[in-house]
């Protein structure tokens, strides 16, 4: 480095770069001691109201019982089981929910563009009403004033024969899964490895052939064998109704598919108005040009529009997944037991354990968090316009 | 010159609602969900309702229980404030709205410094005035309630988010390692946990951080989880406005011989705000909704309010009612806001896509 | 006499209360090349693209290639197939590469054999000069290379008129004589154009006839060496008083 033209030296108060590190140096102190100010206030006022530090409660017997559970659990469980079945309904919650709604949100974002006046109308109101109605106050619409209210199950709403809907909830015919089953699991994903290998070396080899009929052989191929060789491995167990309630069949409780609806619905609204504004965003030119070709208009939003409209649409699309996964923990306010509500909740006020509770819960979220915008971030690489 | 015939309502009905065999039976479908849903709303809502009365007793006719509404309205307006300060709560919203004013008025330039300071001063203000203590009597935050204590989360929320929004943002784009650091990790902290956790955290986790013997009143605690979580979401957006001023911006401030905090405040901030007016209102507007789940903490905003009255003994069975009520609450002040910020992007709207459609 | 390409009869069209082109009369004939000039808002633009039918006309006929252009979707398709277009924006296809680009008509519509179509658009490329590109995409070209790109496009389909909207309005003075040369060379290869331009070097050297429009009539209609001499109307005269002035 060339010596400076002077030799003198400014005092150190005004040079930048060791200015720069003192600033730093003072502001890593603060956060530190002020963490570490806060966290020995914890410990002391823990120890104060003798609750136990650590995670020695993790096998601890759990003590309470849990209505909605994807594995077994009963009030012998540990907390640590009570966790993970908690996280299980936040995921099945969050990922049913993300289902439906990214159905319903495309179907009514297109709908707002309809040439059709009266079905832009709908969308329009649809869209305008949801988004401005807390998510909370809808949750408990459907909860309190819909579904509750229902009749007892003697006299359920009856649907298409199979379901029925009564205010202990929505009962349905249950799979049983006869021993073929794991057969023909394997046997689809065999074949879907078999396609995304076959996709990368159809790609090299002969570009110009049409793919997706090799494809669907070869996803389909293997498993229509397993058919062939052991019938259909499936068995539906009806639900009927005894005495007092339904025996049998598979009961999705009121407040599952109240919160099921209420976030189904609150995100759609939001996804139609990406969509929406993503297929706006392709420039009026594009589709002039497109048509002054000669592309009649479905073809145009295959393949000029729509993949456009694809670049712009996602990001802001896994945004509204991610709300939607946050938003699976208002189940807490109607007692649906999801990760918040029994691990911040129930377990939380047996143990007193709060530091270590919730921060495990912040942790659960935030890598579901960190790990959605990964996957988007690797999407975005992929799909960027190339450009200068 | 004559119009062509185009222009008749014939010729639109045409054109819009049956102009091939798809579209007759995409209008008939909306029709059928008109059918479907207005008349029995109407029905229920206005033709067969009660509005007249003072007890459950009076809502006989099957329609719509106003008769609930119009009782619990004080609570649902001001929770449990006492009956005779309440003036106290109108004076400081009405305040509010009066600063609020030169927002849709721009024509009020001349007094911009004068009411930077109004705005300064509101909160103190609004402080005393809800609160009490130097000459008015104490109103204990327990006792705010419904939209009172939705606007006061919503406005605070919101009064705080935008600095910290800003400081965080800058802090961020950073050039100095740890500050970026410690910036980036608390926004991505705060925006990857849902509210109720950070709700939850303030109001358990809080009071063990305090030094034994100070105990913070729990509204402020939820106030604190609010700001955190707002600023880290209005830090997001202030930073897409910053990354939207060219380059030579900042360097013609620099060689104007501006210091870093001068450039910031006189030719960054100005533009990068402008530019993400329709952000920063959609965090308002999400905030203002979102403030309904301090009901899961014991606070009784409006919703939570009016979930007290639907079940409470004497008054089962409103439930439409009153979530109907809250809903509209909810949706005129947030639609409200998504106009005006429609009109504010319009008005600061200037791209290329205008022009080239006049050539 | 063979028939004209195209044929404007007594066209009229509004824009809302605005009237945009007022009784519009012109026939193209076939191979003839005619540039289209006027000042800003005399509706030139809207006449051309009035042509394929990306603006629709209230009144009067239209009829290209002995198709009439009316709402049946069918005509419109028939008639995009055999008009090709170049716009002021380029509007390529930005996801595409600019071989993609040049391909994705022709087996779309025209179902060309995926190697045919190649062929074809490497052909045209090297027609625009610009076949080392084929790969690339049009984020990486510069304005010329792009305008250039949208014309072999265009032509890939092969229509039997080419239609230019303000092809070099958009681009800096260095790249214009490229696109330029590009059309002198497609004029001469005998190729019916229509083109809307303020270029007059351009009109004067190619245009078999000069369309000047104002306030949506067509104000003077005359072959090329007539118009630049002696224009017949006091407004064609103030026009190119003031094109010619620099």
């Amino acid at each position: 480095m060339p010596r400076p033209l002077t030799n003198h030296r400014p005092p150190f108060w005004r040079r930048p770069q060791l200015r720069a590190w003192l600033l730093q140096a003072l502001l890593l102190a603060a956060v530190l001691g002020g963490i570490a100010y806060l966290f020995d206030n914890a410990l002391a006022n823990l120890a104060r109201q003798g609750i136990a530090s650590g995670f020695g409660f993790w096998n601890e017997r759990a003590g309470f019982g849990i209505d909605v559970s994807l594995i077994a659990y009963d009030a012998s469980s540990s907390y640590g089981r009570a966790f993970l079945v908690g996280l299980l309904n936040t995921l099945l919650l969050s990922a049913l929910g993300i289902v439906f709604a990214t159905l319903l949100g495309f179907v009514i974002g297109v709908a707002r563009l309809s040439s059709n006046w009266l079905i832009r109308q709908w969308a329009a109101v649809y869209i305008e009403i949801i988004r401005n109605v807390p998510l909370l106050l809808q949750i408990f619409f459907w909860y309190f004033a819909v579904l509750r209210p229902l009749p007892q199950p003697r006299e359920a709403i009856e649907l298409f024969g199979l379901a029925f809907l009564s205010n202990r909830g929505l009962v349905v015919p249950r799979p049983l899964l006869e021993p073929g089953f794991g057969w023909l699991l394997a046997a689809l994903a065999a074949g879907l490895i078999g396609c995304l290998l076959l996709r990368g070396l159809l790609r090299r080899r002969a570009p110009g052939l049409r793919r997706w009929p090799w494809m669907l052989a070869l996803l389909l191929g293997p498993a229509a064998l397993v058919l062939l060789i052991t019938g259909l491995p499936l068995g539906w167990e009806l639900p009927e109704f005894q005495r007092f309630n339904f025996r049998g069949g598979l009961t999705l409780t009121p407040e599952f598919v109240a919160l099921l609806v209420a976030l189904a619905t609150y995100t759609a609204a939001f996804i139609a108005e990406i969509v929406r504004a993503g297929i706006q965003s392709v420039g009026r030119g594009q589709r002039e040009a497109a048509y002054s070709l000669g592309l009649p208009p479905a073809l145009t939003l295959r393949k000029v529009i729509l993949p456009q409209a694809m670049r712009v649409i996602v990001p802001p699309l896994t945004n509204q997944y991610l709300n939607l996964t946050k938003n699976s923990s208002l189940a807490a306010a109607i007692a649906y037991p999801d990760l918040v509500s029994v691990f911040a909740g129930t377990v939380l006020n047996q143990t007193g354990q709060a530091v270590e509770v919730i921060g495990v819960t912040m942790a659960v979220y935030l890598t579901i968090s960190l790990a959605i915008a990964a996957a988007m971030n690797l999407y975005n690489r992929r799909v960027a316009l190339v450009e200068r | 010159m004559a119009m062509p015939r185009q222009s008749t309502p014939l010729a639109w009905l045409r054109a819009n609602l049956f102009s091939s065999p798809l579209n007759t039976l995409l209008t008939l479908l909306g029709l059928w969900l008109l059918w479907l849903v207005v008349p029995p709303l109407l029905q229920w809502a206005w033709l067969a309702a009660d509005f007249v009365g003072t007890s459950r007793a009076d809502c006989r006719s099957g329609g719509a229980c106003w008769v609930f509404v119009r009782e619990h309205l004080p609570q649902f307006l001001y929770g449990f404030y006492p009956a005779g300060e309440r003036w106290r709560v109108n004076l400081g919203i009405g305040l509010l709205l009066v600063l609020a004013l030169p927002l849709l008025v721009p024509r009020l330039r001349q007094f911009r410094r004068g009411w930077v300071l109004a705005l300064l001063a509101y909160p103190f203000v609004a402080g005393w005035l809800f609160y009490g203590g130097l000459g008015l009597p104490v109103v204990p935050t327990a006792r705010w309630g419904g939209l009172f204590l939705t606007l006061v989360i919503a406005g605070s929320g919101m009064a705080a988010a935008l600095p910290l929004g800003i400081l965080l943002a800058l802090g961020r784009r950073s050039e100095l390692p740890v500050v970026r650091a410690v910036c980036t990790v608390f926004i991505e902290l705060w925006r990857g946990v849902p509210l109720i956790t950070v709700l939850f955290m303030a109001s358990v986790m809080l009071p063990l951080f305090m030094p034994a013997g100070v105990s913070l009143d729990k509204l402020l605690r939820a106030l604190i989880g609010v700001a955190m979580f707002a600023g880290a979401y209005m830090a997001e957006v202030i930073r897409g406005g910053l990354q939207g001023v060219p380059a030579g911006q900042v360097e013609a401030a620099r060689a104007l011989g501006l210091s870093y905090w001068q450039q910031m405040r006189l030719v960054v901030l100005p533009q990068a705000l402008t530019m993400v007016i329709p952000g920063i209102v959609n965090v308002f507007i999400a905030l203002f909704k979102d403030t309904s789940l301090v009901l899961i903490i014991g606070l009784f905003d409006l919703l939570g309010i009016v979930q007290a009255a639907v079940t409470s003994p004497d008054w089962l069975g409103f439930t439409r009612e009153g979530y109907l009520f809250a809903a509209a609450v909810f949706w005129v002040i947030c639609y409200g806001m998504s106009r005006i910020s429609r009109r504010l992007e319009r008005r600061l709207d200037t791209t290329a896509d205008r022009q080239q459609e006049m050539a | 006499m063979t028939e004209p390409a195209a044929v404007f009869e007594h066209v009229d069209k509004w824009f809302g209360q605005l009237h945009v082109l007022q009784d519009i009369n012109l026939s193209v004939g076939r191979g003839e090349r005619i540039v289209i000039c006027g000042p800003f808002g005399s509706g030139k633009s809207t006449l051309i693209r009035c042509l394929n039918g990306l603006e629709p006309h209230q009144r009067g006929r239209i009829v290209v290639n002995g198709i009439e252009l009316t709402d049946d979707r069918r005509a419109v398709d028939r008639i995009r197939r055999q008009v090709g277009m170049v716009f002021q924006q380029f509007n390529l296809f930005p996801h595409l590469t600019v071989l993609e680009n040049c391909t994705l008509a022709p087996m779309a519509v025209r179902k060309l054999p995926r190697a045919e179509a190649e062929q074809l658009a490497m052909d045209y490329l090297a027609r625009v000069r610009i076949p080392d590109k084929a790969h690339s995409y049009p984020g990486q070209l510069s304005g010329g290379q792009q305008q250039r790109v949208a014309i072999a496009r265009a032509l890939c389909m092969q229509p039997e008129i080419m239609l230019f909207d303000e092809p070099t309005s958009a681009l800096d003075p260095e790249m214009i004589k490229e696109v330029l040369d590009v059309m002198v060379e497609l004029a001469g290869s005998g190729m019916t154009m229509l083109c809307v331009t303020h270029e007059m070097g351009f009109a004067r050297e190619v245009a078999d006839r000069i369309v000047f429009m104002d306030g949506g009539r067509i104000v003077e209609d005359t072959a090329t060496a007539a118009f630049f001499e002696a224009p017949q109307t006091e407004r064609a005269r103030q026009f190119l008083g003031q094109i010619l002035a620099h």
